[in-house]
């Protein structure tokens, strides 16, 4: 039976793995190389590199981390942050990425959805989405990587959810912005909305702070994987506790 | 020598990089002295399946993938490529494993069938599946499979059996990425670059 998986989310700046609350303030947590090294040793499923300065000043994630980073890694991993080109994201699976992940490029350009899938597979195309909640909707929102440059995008995220799988995406990481950073849980209301509409993998991004907030996002709105950052980093939850506990509740996971 | 077959797609340093995290060391090439020469060679499926067949037709290697003696692993579409036929843009393909790839239609579940998802073995004295436990997790991720057969060595559940590993004669593919599935991947990558 094909498994939960859940993925650590490394927000990489300047090389290295950061942590931002509501996508604000920003922490070093540490080498990249370390990190996802010790991730995949504890039994991550599958990694999420984001390059959080990338997509707002406008420059590409530089690929020789990458290329490290695929030498080490035998589990697959998804990297995110300024893809906003056939031919970056062609350098970057080169690299050695599986997958690729995109959000405001996407947003300015959807037909670039269309061209990566034709070019590379849709498995490999990822679609980033940041919803926030704005007078009782939610909405899509682009260049979240910093506080200057954030903005609504004035879709509604259903609607991107049907156009980007209409496009061909191969899976959908839907972040939560009202979520992110709180560790007071997934937004397991929103992501069963999107769960119905959406016949691609679905992965809850946002608001994990402890284990029972994984087995509520699996069990109430049936996403395929989760995704976190802090929790992990801060080594509040470990992924063998994690799993082990998901699989008492009755959910599939890999150990 | 170990050769991958580089007809020109992206990502398929991530093979190369696991076949070196065995300690051993692959070239990427579509030079067909290189291939015919080589003691095994792997094939990646990079794209869709009418793109790689066009891929290996440019480069003139058709012929010399169906005439290869030696130990041949076709990984995910790599794997498909090996089959008569594929549904995916309607594709004729090599040819050397009989029997067709089609889109699949799990019903209720999402496609991509994409994550970990535990092997069934049928034949369990195959060569490449040594040390290889019943329900071990290997990572997939397609939208696109070939049914049981005789051929088939092992399968994956996903609203109905799909074939995970094929073999015929000196021909081995995987429907799933062997270099991205933790240990139970390496184990099967070196049990294949230890056939005789």
């Amino acid at each position: 039976m094909l498994t939960k998986r859940i993925i650590p989310c490394l927000d990489v700046r300047d090389g290295v793995v950061v942590k931002g609350v509501k996508f604000k303030d920003h922490v070093v947590l540490g080498e990249i190389l370390e990190l996802a090294g010790g991730y995949r040793d504890m039994g991550a499923d599958e990694l999420v590199f984001y390059d959080i300065t990338a997509s707002p000043e406008g420059r590409a994630v530089s690929k020789e981390w990458i290329t490290k980073t695929a030498r080490l890694l035998d589990i697959p991993f998804c990297v995110a942050g300024g893809i906003r080109s056939v031919e970056i994201a062609r350098t970057i699976l080169n690299a050695g990425a599986d997958k690729i992940s995109i959000n405001s490029p996407a947003l300015e350009n959807p037909d670039l959805i269309n061209q990566l899938v034709r070019e590379f597979g849709s498995q490999c195309v990822v679609i980033g989405i940041d919803s926030m909640m704005e007078n009782g909707d939610y909405f899509v929102y682009q260049y979240t990587g910093s506080v200057k440059t954030i903005k609504s995008s004035k879709r509604k995220t259903i609607d991107w959810v049907r156009e980007v799988q209409e496009r061909g995406a191969g899976e959908i990481v839907l972040n939560c912005m009202n979520q992110d950073g709180t560790r007071e849980g997934y937004d397991v209301g929103q992501l069963a909305k999107i769960r119905k509409i959406c016949l691609i993998p679905l992965i809850a991004s946002g608001g994990a702070g402890k284990i029972g907030h994984f087995t509520d996002v699996f069990k109430n709105a049936d996403v395929d994987a989760a995704l976190a950052a802090g929790i992990f980093h801060r080594r509040e939850v470990t992924i063998p506790d994690l799993k082990k506990e998901l699989k008492k509740s009755g959910i599939e996971v890999r150990i | 020598m170990i050769t991958i077959i580089d007809s020109g797609g992206a990502n398929i340093s991530s093979i190369l990089f696991g076949v070196e995290r065995l300690g051993k060391k692959a070239w990427l090439t579509a030079d067909i002295k290189k291939i015919s020469e080589a003691d095994y060679v792997i094939l990646p499926g990079v794209g869709t399946a009418n793109d790689s067949m066009q891929r290996l037709k440019n480069a003139g290697l058709i012929d010399c993938i169906k005439n290869l003696k030696q130990p041949v692993l076709g990984i995910c579409l790599g794997m498909q490529l090996l089959f008569d036929y594929s549904e995916e843009g309607q594709t004729q393909m090599l040819g050397i494993i009989e029997g067709n790839v089609t889109l699949m239609r799990p019903q209720g579940l999402t496609i991509p069938h994409m994550g970990w998802n535990n092997l069934k073995l049928i034949k369990k004295d195959s060569p490449v599946a040594k040390g290889i436990k019943d329900n071990d997790y290997f990572y997939f991720v397609h939208s696109y499979m070939a049914a049981l057969s005789d051929n088939v060595t092992a399968y994956t559940e996903y609203g109905e059996k799909v074939a995970a590993i094929v073999n015929k004669n000196n021909f081995y593919g995987t429907q799933f990425h062997p270099e991205r599935s933790a240990e139970a991947g390496a184990v099967l990558l070196k049990n294949f670059l230890e056939l005789k």
